[in-house]
């Protein structure tokens, strides 16, 4: 499925929009990382759970938990809350 | 007053690592040290806590960086910062599973905050100290980081530590991680707030050294939590002494003594003996330097009435001299972070220090004269200068 990375991700992936795969939210952001090697621990942290700026969304609802079930065709958002100096 | 020893002069040139807020910066200087190359920014817009290259090979560099968005990341430069690789595995806590017992909820690393290599006999090891408290260590370089269970997961220390609200305003910091240049199994550390720690078998148990130390009036020097110190540095010259800059006051410890004597009470009363940084001589144990900051009512942690200046003991702490040739007369409002001051290991040694107003200002002859290296970059974390 396509996953937008966030900009301050790019140094990662280099380009918007990439395709992963996994039956969960946990198994895809698993796969983004076995394609782009530590983009999962800027995102969630050594509880796995996702860091306080980070929001991900699924076809337009936003979900918080990484057992959160995907099927091929949704569309993954991956934005960063940004804020302050 | 001439140093102790006189050494044969360093060939090698200095190379300055500068840590902001906003990035890093590499000033090389030349043989005199009167010429400076700038050589940056490395990592723009993160944060840089600390950047420190191996003395063990001069090519190894770590820089412990982070985000205000994004989770920490550590990066390794094998050729001393042309490129850079994300470590693999970051300082990060053991996940503690849903429904543990007593209601545990796991520990996240903020950041790394502090980078130590290890003992010259181990090469590939390296220390860091993370906010919230932790002590992790590496064996390959950087990659690859463990917790140090004996500290991190004890009862007791965890009592000490705290929570993250048990800190600086930035969160609670473990740092001055000093691995003993005699014994590769014998560490200090610093928690802030929490105290000053030894361990004598590579970290896997520790034991406060807190004996001498005073707390802000009103609380209990018995409660280990309650201690802050802000740097400790252990003289190369004499690895038995070790000097540190507390939040209350300036201090000593020569072992095998445990109990720490409070030399900043011979600093001038007007100045007082309050601040974050403390530099040793690279060879002389009787000489040491701090800058002494404001620490009255709301702690305004700035140079006292705006007149910037380092103080110098030459013997120890009995005595100690102001040294702010060159620096601003009045109206210079600065702080110095605790990682922010350091030397060069030359002789005569070259001081360092940058400001949270962005300017980098040092001293060739052992802070008689300073002058500005730099100035206008972002709010300056940590300096430290390497000889390559």
């Amino acid at each position: 499925m396509k996953v937008l990375i966030p900009s301050p991700l790019l140094s990662y992936t280099s380009v918007r929009e990439v395709e992963a795969r996994g039956a969960t939210l946990g198994a895809l952001l698993s796969d983004l990382d076995r394609q782009f090697p530590g983009i999962r621990f800027r995102m969630i942290n050594e509880q796995d759970r996702i860091r306080p700026h980070m929001r991900v969304f699924v076809n337009g609802e936003q979900v918080m938990e990484l057992g959160q079930p995907l099927a091929p065709g949704d569309a993954v958002q991956i934005i960063q809350a940004l804020s302050g100096g | 007053m001439q140093a102790k020893s006189r050494r044969k002069p360093s060939a090698k040139k200095v190379l300055v690592l500068v840590a902001t807020r906003k990035g890093a910066w590499f000033l090389h200087g030349d043989a005199a040290r009167r010429k400076w190359r700038v050589d940056g920014p490395h990592f723009l817009g993160h944060i840089v806590h600390h950047l420190v290259l191996d003395p063990r090979d001069g090519r190894t560099l770590l820089a412990a960086t982070s985000t205000g968005h994004l989770g920490p990341a550590l990066m390794r430069s094998l050729d001393r910062g042309r490129t850079w690789q994300e470590a693999k595995r970051p300082p990060a806590f053991d996940k503690v599973p849903e429904g543990a017992p007593g209601g545990e909820k796991g520990r996240v690393v903020n950041h790394t905050f502090w980078l130590t290599p290890g003992h010259a006999s181990q090469p590939g090891v390296w220390y860091a100290g993370t906010s919230p408290h932790g002590l992790f260590r590496s064996t390959d370089g950087g990659d690859t980081w463990e917790g140090c269970r004996g500290l991190n997961d004890d009862p007791g220390y965890r009592e000490w530590m705290g929570g993250p609200q048990d800190g600086t305003p930035d969160g609670p910091k473990l740092h001055s991680v000093i691995v003993d240049p005699r014994d590769a199994d014998h560490l200090y550390l610093g928690m802030s707030s929490g105290g000053v720690h030894e361990s004598l078998d590579a970290g896997r148990t520790w034991r406060p050294l807190i004996d001498g130390l005073e707390v802000v009036e009103g609380f209990d020097a018995s409660q280990v939590s309650m201690h802050d110190p802000h740097c400790v540095r252990l003289c190369p010259g004499n690895p038995d002494r070790l000097y540190q800059q507390n939040h209350c006051g300036i201090y000593r410890l020569d072992r095998p003594g445990t109990r720490w004597e409070r030399i900043g009470a011979k600093m001038p009363r007007s100045v007082g003996d309050i601040g974050f940084p403390m530099v040793v001589h690279p060879t002389d144990a009787d000489t040491a330097w701090v800058f002494p900051m404001d620490g009255s009512m709301v702690w305004p942690r700035v140079t006292l009435a705006g007149k910037p200046a380092a103080y110098v003991t030459r013997n120890g702490g009995r005595t100690w001299q102001r040294q702010d040739q060159g620096m601003p007369k009045s109206h210079a409002w600065w702080t110095v972070k605790r990682q922010a001051m350091t030397h060069d290991g030359r002789d005569p040694v070259g001081l360092y220090l940058g400001t949270t107003s962005g300017e980098l200002w040092m001293s060739g002859n052992e802070g008689k004269r300073w002058t500005c290296m730099a100035r206008h970059l972002p709010e300056i974390y940590a300096v430290e200068a390497a000889l390559v």
